[in-house]
Order: C-alpha cells, then sequence, then structure tokens
C-alpha cells in the first residue's frame, strides 16, 4: 500500500498519466477519422462541394458548367483535379497565356474531396493505380514513346520548351511520377490528350519510369547547360570559347613588360 | 650603322609606289619610324630573368602533367559496362589532359620568345607586286613559242575540236548528278505510301488506331499500315508520317470541297514541315495550332493548317480519312499534293 502509493507520489508520475492520456485520445481519435474517410464517399463529396462553391465556382460555374472564366469540370475526372490544384496551377491567379505552377493552396484531403466531387459529376479520368507509379517499367521503351509523342515540345529529356505566344511546356524534373500520368490522360491546358487507348497505362509507366532514369543520371557529354541545345551551348561558346581565344590573341601580340 | 640598316637603305632608294588607278593623296602623313627601342624587365634585371625561365619551365612541367592526366583518366575510367558515368569521366580527363598538355607546351614556348630570347625590332620593306621586265619579255617568248611550235593559232580544225571536246567532257557529270535531284527521282516527291483503304497506325508501334480511340483533344502520331515490313522504313516514313488530332467539329472551319476529308472531328495532317521539313508536332490543345520547331512556323489546324506565323509558304497537306467497316481509321487516298518543302515543280 504505501509502495503504490509512493509510486503515485513520484514526480514522472504525473508526466506518465498524461502521456498515456495523449496516445489514447490521439490514437482513438485518428483510428476515428480514417475510418469516417474510408467509410463514406458521400460525405466527402459534401465537403468536395463546399470547397468548390468557396474556391472554384467563380470561374467555373455553380455547377461545374463553366463560364467565360473558366472551362466546364464535367468530365474531366479526378485525375484532372488532382493534377491542376496539386501542382498549385488551381485555383489560378490571374489570367494570362498560361497558368503557372506555384505553391499548392490544400491539403491533400481538400484535394481528394474536390477530386471526389468533380468526379462525381460524370465519369472521367482517375487518379492513377500506384502500380504504374513505381518506376519499374522499360526505360528504353519509354524513352522511343517520349522521342515520339512528348519530345517536340518538353524536349529529348524534358527540360521543357517554348511554345507560341508566350505559352511553353514546363520543364519535367521534379515533377511527381502521379502529376506526369495525370497531364498524360488528361492534357491540362494547351497538352493534347494521351487517353490509354493511345498510351496504355504500361507505356506510360515506361515513359516515367524514362523520365526518372533521365533524373538520376548524369549526362555523358559533360555540363547540360540546362539541357536546352544550341541556344545555351552557343552562347557558351561565343562567350567563353571565344572570350578565351581574343585573350590570347591579345596576350600573343602584346610586347613582354 | 648595322648590315641591317644598310639593307634598308639600299632598299629605299629605288622603291616607288605605284598608286595604280587609285588617287596618290600628295600630302600623305609622315612615316614616323619606329619607336625607340624599349628594354624588356628581363634585359635589365638578371632576376627577372631568371623568374622567367622558372615561369617558362613550369609551364612545360604542366604539359607533361597533363599527358599524364591524359592517360590517367584514359585507364581510371575504361568504358565499360551500363555505367554511363565512366565515359563523362573518360572524356573529360583525356579532354582536360590533352587540353592541358598542348596549352603548356604552346604557352611556354610563347612565353619564352617573348621574355627570353632577343626582341630588336627588324624592317622588313615590302616589294612591288609587278616582276621585273626581262621576267615579263621572257614568259611572253615562252608563250609565244609554245603557239608557233604547237601551231594552235594556225591550225583551226584542231582548235576547233579541242574546245569542242573540252565542252563535251563535263556532260556526262551533269546527267549522272541531275538524277540525284527531285527532277530526276520520277514521281517519289510525289507519291507516299498512303493509298485508298491504308489503314492509319500508331508509330512506332504499327497498331490500326480505331475512330473510337482517339477522343477529344486527343493527338497520336501516325505511321501507315506496313511500313514497319519494308527494308527503307526511313526513307517512306520521312514523306508518310502523319499527325492525328480530334477536336471538337464544331471547332473546325472546312472548305466546302474537304468537309469529307475528315471523320467527325478526327484530321489528319503531315508531320512534315513545308518549309524545310522538320517535322511539325508541338500541337496546342486549346489555340489548335501547331509550332514547327525549327523556325516556328505556325499552322492553324482548325483552318486547313494555314500558315499564321513564320516562313513556311503553304498549309501542310491533308490526307482524307475515313473508317471502313471495323472502325478503323483508313485513307481515302494518297495525299493531293507533295508533301515537306517546295520544289521547283510546283
Amino acid at each position: 500500500m504505501s509502495d503504490k502509493k509512493s509510486i503515485r507520489r513520484k514526480p514522472w508520475a504525473t508526466s506518465l498519466v498524461i502521456l498515456l492520456g495523449l496516445i489514447l485520445s490521439g490514437g482513438g481519435y485518428a483510428a476515428a477519422t480514417t475510418t469516417v474517410q474510408n467509410e463514406t464517399s458521400a460525405e466527402m463529396i459534401e465537403e468536395g462541394r463546399k470547397l468548390f462553391l468557396a474556391n472554384c465556382a467563380t470561374c467555373h460555374g455553380t455547377n461545374s458548367e463553366g463560364t467565360d472564366a473558366g472551362p466546364s469540370l464535367i468530365g474531366v475526372g479526378a485525375a484532372s483535379v488532382d493534377f491542376q490544384v496539386g501542382t498549385g496551377r488551381m485555383p489560378g491567379q490571374a489570367s494570362g497565356v498560361q497558368l503557372r505552377k506555384k505553391p499548392v493552396q490544400f491539403t491533400e484531403e481538400q484535394i481528394q474531396a474536390m477530386a471526389v466531387y468533380v468526379a462525381s459529376l460524370a465519369p472521367g479520368p482517375a487518379i492513377p493505380d500506384e502500380q504504374y507509379l513505381d518506376n519499374t517499367g522499360d526505360a528504353n521503351h519509354g524513352s522511343m514513346l517520349f522521342r515520339i509523342n512528348c519530345a517536340m515540345c518538353h524536349n529529348a529529356v524534358g527540360a521543357g520548351g517554348a511554345l507560341t505566344e508566350g505559352k511553353f511546356a514546363p520543364a519535367l524534373e521534379g515533377v511527381t511520377e502521379k502529376h506526369i500520368y495525370e497531364a498524360m490522360v488528361t492534357g491540362p491546358q494547351n497538352m493534347p490528350v494521351f487517353s490509354d487507348a493511345n498510351l496504355t497505362p504500361e507505356d506510360k509507366e515506361d515513359i516515367i519510369t524514362y523520365l526518372k532514369y533521365v533524373e538520376e543520371n548524369n549526362s555523358v557529354g559533360g555540363f547540360e547547360l540546362g539541357s536546352i541545345g544550341p541556344v545555351a551551348e552557343g552562347l557558351f561558346i561565343w562567350i567563353f570559347g571565344f572570350g578565351f581565344i581574343i585573350a590570347i590573341t591579345v596576350w600573343l601580340t602584346s610586347r613582354a613588360n | 650603322m648595322s648590315d641591317l640598316e644598310k639593307n634598308n637603305e639600299h632598299e629605299e632608294e629605288h622603291f616607288e609606289y605605284d598608286g595604280g588607278a587609285a588617287v596618290v593623296p600628295t600630302d600623305k602623313i609622315e612615316d614616323p619610324g619606329l619607336e625607340p627601342h624599349r628594354p624588356r624587365m628581363t634585359d635589365k634585371d638578371p632576376k627577372a630573368a631568371a623568374r622567367a625561365e622558372k615561369q617558362v619551365a613550369a609551364m612545360f612541367v604542366i604539359s607533361i602533367i597533363g599527358a599524364i592526366v591524359a592517360v590517367w583518366g584514359y585507364v581510371a575510367f575504361p568504358i565499360v559496362g551500363d555505367d554511363l558515368s565512366n565515359t563523362r569521366n573518360n572524356a573529360l580527363w583525356v579532354g582536360v589532359g590533352m587540353a592541358l598538355s598542348l596549352l603548356g607546351l604552346g604557352f611556354g614556348a610563347i612565353h619564352w620568345a617573348k621574355t627570353l630570347m632577343p626582341d630588336n625590332e627588324i624592317v622588313e620593306q615590302r616589294h612591288q607586286s609587278r616582276s621585273e621586265p626581262e621576267t615579263r619579255a621572257a614568259a611572253v617568248d615562252i608563250l609565244n613559242m609554245a603557239d608557233s611550235e604547237s601551231g594552235i593559232s594556225r591550225r583551226k580544225l584542231i582548235r576547233r575540236t579541242m574546245f569542242g571536246a573540252l565542252a563535251f567532257l563535263p556532260i556526262p557529270a551533269i546527267v549522272l548528278f541531275g538524277d540525284l535531284g527531285p527532277a530526276g527521282v520520277g514521281d517519289k516527291m510525289r507519291v507516299t505510301m498512303w493509298d485508298r483503304g491504308v489503314r492509319l497506325t500508331r508509330d512506332p508501334s504499327g497498331v490500326p488506331i480505331k475512330a473510337s480511340e482517339v477522343t477529344v483533344g486527343s493527338t497520336f502520331h501516325v505511321i501507315p499500315d506496313g511500313l514497319n515490313d519494308l527494308y527503307h522504313k526511313l526513307d517512306e516514313k520521312a514523306k508518310a508520317a502523319v499527325l492525328l488530332v480530334r477536336v471538337n467539329p464544331s471547332a473546325l472551319n472546312e472548305a466546302e470541297d474537304r468537309k469529307d476529308w475528315s471523320y467527325d472531328g478526327i484530321v489528319a495532317y503531315s508531320k512534315i514541315c513545308t518549309h524545310v521539313g522538320c517535322p511539325v508536332a508541338l500541337y496546342e490543345q486549346l489555340t489548335h495550332h501547331l509550332l514547327c520547331p525549327c523556325h516556328q512556323s505556325t499552322f492553324d489546324l482548325a483552318n486547313h493548317c494555314e500558315v499564321i506565323f513564320g516562313p513556311a509558304a503553304r498549309p501542310l497537306p491533308q490526307l482524307p480519312i475515313t473508317v471502313d467497316e471495323e472502325g478503323y481509321l483508313i485513307a481515302q487516298s494518297d495525299f493531293l499534293e507533295p508533301v515537306g518543302p517546295t520544289y521547283w515543280e510546283r
């Protein structure tokens, strides 16, 4: 009895009790919320609809029917929402020829809620399955498909490139596997669509594997200079190569002091 | 008076400029002559000379090190296996080593010449380019002798047939080389693999495309069915490559006589730029613009690919398409005009 009493009176006893309480309540809450998320889609759709009305409806219309300021979202699918909001392109910052990547404005749960809501309007491309995003495809085949379908805009190693009137194909370095897949399947902004009938999910996996391979491996030819080809390389050689030759010529013809 | 100065004086005595047709100014600026000789530090100070000597030697040593680095780089990074970084390191160190080796030798030699070798100024006068009268007369004699001995002025028959033979000599070359150009290749520049009923297939797999698979906003890179079976398939692909796009049919402004060339908003255009033949495939889904990456020629897909910007002179040729009974996209015929850059026969 006296022993028990003494334990309760030990200085760390209070901390222990608080810790136990925290673990129980926190863990219980986490378990409860996880169950809720997995359980209902209707609640998530409602949550997504609220977020949509508050953040998107001004341009896309209250029923996602589209307005002069933004296209209809009926049938664009969850993949489109996950790409546009997940890369920060949406909500748009300012109107212009092209919406740019910026810091993401929503949490992952909020994005999923909006994706589920938009997907509930009409069928469209879904968020890709994890099995196509683990970079275990055939990089060689992916490279060939990339050169045929993508390289004309995005550059042979995905360094990006210019389009007309200020638009551009963005660089693909550092873009997550999921977002690359979603971009192919939805065709955001001026990018054409590469549906599963055109490039199968396995083809897309090969392309992503190739892009990640390029990202992780050094260029064979030395300095890449942005991998943008003759502009950067020409500028480099005209400034530094010719500068060096001119400096040598000046030194060669000057008198020794 | 040194030998050199004597020589200069001798030259000046009978040296006259021949102005030719140019206006010779009468008030030309006096020749200011040579600057006074300025001795170098290495001439004045033995310590500076010793320092320069060491510098030259150091550059030669750098050259030796460079040669060793090049061999080390070649041996240390053999290009074997799948590791691409070996190629990079091999090329880098062999290149750096050889550059150091060459530059060290060159810089050392020049520094040596500039600082330590004699630096007295030397003048060498220019001579008139016209030969001496005796030389000129001798040349005329040789020509006259050749004329009289060969009789080329007298024997008209030989002279004329010789000129004739010279005129005919290059004709075989002209005829043979003429076949390299479009004038000699028959209809190769006009005709591609596309023909009535040829299926549109995916590049590179050759799998035929169903119209239902081409969703709005999609682009397919297309080759004709059977291309992959050809031995010279790149020759044919260079002419027959096609970009297939589906747009909302209401977005297309189709000419009355070309309305049945598309299928429910699916249009097919040659991918070969009409400027200098680059592949035009940068398609913007929202503006329906097709951009050529080489010279920024821009084609408006919604208006039969008319040129809206850039150096291309003609719209991209359209391939008339339809579907067969199985739903696969097929060509109605070949292109109705030659694909690719303009040549002189059209």
